[in-house]
């Protein structure tokens, strides 16, 4: 096993507007992955975690709250299909309390954060389903850090939407990546909340600007 | 709903039932903060608060202190024995001159009813009631619905007795107005010299006898005999009470059921509960102060939350 085995780039899907489906109220959206493929891209992810991370016995899955938990929970599950391993350290972090848009926005109900175990000297994988302007990242590193001072931290985002960050932050393991603008939102959906699993780009035609 | 409707807390009366429900959601997400090896958020970190008690707390100034600095908000704290209200300053002029330090949020204790509403009127800052007078007492009222509710699933349905000095109690009030807008049932126990007159207005029970509202009630919460605020003798003497009204171990063994007991301190031991009852596996008098913590954080952030609209 390799510690620094590079991540293959996945080539970037460009948002070609025939394929876009045009919603009632201006709202276009268009499939960007379907749940085949999405299943193929998690089961990479998992082998790209395997590569880096032997037989997890030192490192933690942390998932996002509350959009993030849901590949998470995916990938925890078909890690221990892979590996057969019994178990693999597991939590899910709320970072409500630490946004920093507190008082600048409105106040987004808090999520259950459920971490039993100490973040100290582990290898944390932080998992989200999008990485965009970078904040919520940075918001889930400061709240992790009040469970111990792991010995690594790494990022799993399931879509990389490129040219967006407002920090710097970057990922190191990527589902796809896509090229959006800022009016643009994507959507991973999922089986688990009685949609049918998949990632999807929504365009508002009344508010398109480049 | 995720904001309060209010811009301060002064009572449970002005609070709508979704906020009620709301403070409770985000009190539970608080305390599991406070489980955390680091008990600490950057929520209110460009926030200062400014904690004024104008009459005698341990438990609330600390409590609120507490959740202050979990919150990361500054912290200042004035107690009136040691200021310049002994100097003959108004209210109003020593809360500005607070405020002139850049202060966004205030918490205070007064000995008099409606200082909390009032001082909302007059001042640019957000107010905490943590108690004024014989009238309201929200954030406690808010952390014992918050025991109830994690010691039982729900508030709704349970049956509360309040039990003692009712007249000079503003956690009485409080707690009434609150377990029914959750939707328990309620009844107050004491001499009828220590019930305000027409306190079945509130649609609460009225009992003199301790047995019956034992015998009715899921949770018992026993007030302490406000000696301080009692300008005259309301009842023979202590042991007649003691007799009548105290809480020991013979009585709440020989209940139907177990009940549960809560008190908001201070207690006075051997008066309103003996100590076998205030240290028993049925009361929930720790959890109370535990839970204190993590309410009033949910309160201040809440309400820091709403500054920025």
């Amino acid at each position: 096993m390799c510690e620094c085995a590079p991540t293959p780039t996945p080539t970037p899907v460009f948002a070609f507007p025939s394929f876009y489906r045009i919603l009632r109220n201006g709202m276009q959206k268009r499939l960007l992955l379907n749940s085949t493929h999405l299943d193929i891209t998690i089961r990479r992810l998992c082998w790209q975690l395997i590569e880096n991370h032997d037989d997890f016995s030192n490192s933690a899955i942390i998932g996002l709250q509350p959009r993030g938990i849901l590949l998470a929970r995916r990938i925890h599950s078909s890690l221990k299909e892979i590996t057969s391993l019994s178990s693999i350290l597991y939590g899910e972090l709320d970072i409500t309390f630490y946004r920093d848009d507190f008082r600048r926005r409105g106040i987004e109900p808090p999520s259950k954060t459920s971490m039993d175990f100490s973040l100290e000297n582990k290898k944390v994988i932080l998992v989200d389903d999008v990485l965009f302007t970078g904040r919520t990242v940075r918001a889930g590193m400061d709240a992790m850090l009040d469970f111990g001072r792991p010995s690594k931290v790494e990022l799993m985002v399931l879509v990389n939407r490129r040219y967006s960050r407002h920090v710097p932050i970057e990922a190191d393991y990527i589902g796809i990546h896509v090229d959006t603008i800022s009016s643009e939102k994507v959507r991973v959906k999922w089986k688990e909340e009685n949609e049918e699993d998949g990632i999807w780009l929504f365009t508002d035609e009344n508010n398109k600007q480049e | 709903m995720t904001t309060l409707s209010t811009k301060h807390l002064l009572g449970i009366k002005d609070l709508k039932l979704d906020d009620i429900r709301l403070i409770l959601s985000t009190a539970a997400n608080f305390k599991e903060v406070l489980s955390r090896p680091i008990k600490k958020v950057p929520s209110l970190r460009d926030v200062t608060i400014a904690n004024l008690f104008f009459e005698n707390s341990t438990r609330t100034r600390l409590s609120f202190e507490l959740a202050e600095r979990r919150l990361s908000a500054d912290v200042i704290n004035f107690t009136a024995s040691s200021s310049s209200v002994s100097k003959g300053e108004t209210l109003i002029d020593t809360v500005n001159n607070i405020l002139a330090m850049k202060v966004d949020i205030i918490v205070m204790r007064h000995p008099n009813a409606g200082a909390a509403e009032f001082l909302s009127r007059y001042v640019n800052a957000q107010i905490v009631n943590a108690g004024d007078g014989p009238h309201e007492h929200p954030t406690q009222a808010l952390l014992d619905a918050f025991s109830i509710q994690e010691k039982f699933g729900d508030v709704k349905g349970l049956k509360v007795a309040i039990v003692g000095d009712i007249l000079h109690s503003r956690v009485a009030l409080s707690n009434i107005l609150c377990l029914q807008k959750l939707g328990a049932e309620v009844m107050v126990c004491g001499p009828s010299t220590l019930l305000p007159k027409h306190i079945n207005s509130l649609g609460v029970k009225v009992s003199n006898n301790l047995r019956e509202a034992l015998e009715w009630c899921d949770v018992a919460n026993m007030l302490r005999i406000q000696l301080e605020r009692q300008d005259i003798r309301y009842f023979p003497s202590l042991r007649e009470y003691i007799q009548l009204f105290g809480l020991n171990m013979e009585i709440l063994s020989s209940l139907s059921k177990k009940i549960t007991i809560m008190h908001p301190g201070p207690i006075n031991r051997g008066v309103e509960i003996t100590s076998e009852v205030a240290d028993s596996d049925q009361s929930i008098i720790l959890s109370q102060v535990e839970n204190g913590v993590a309410v009033r954080m949910a309160v201040l952030y809440l309400l820091a939350g709403r500054t920025a609209e």
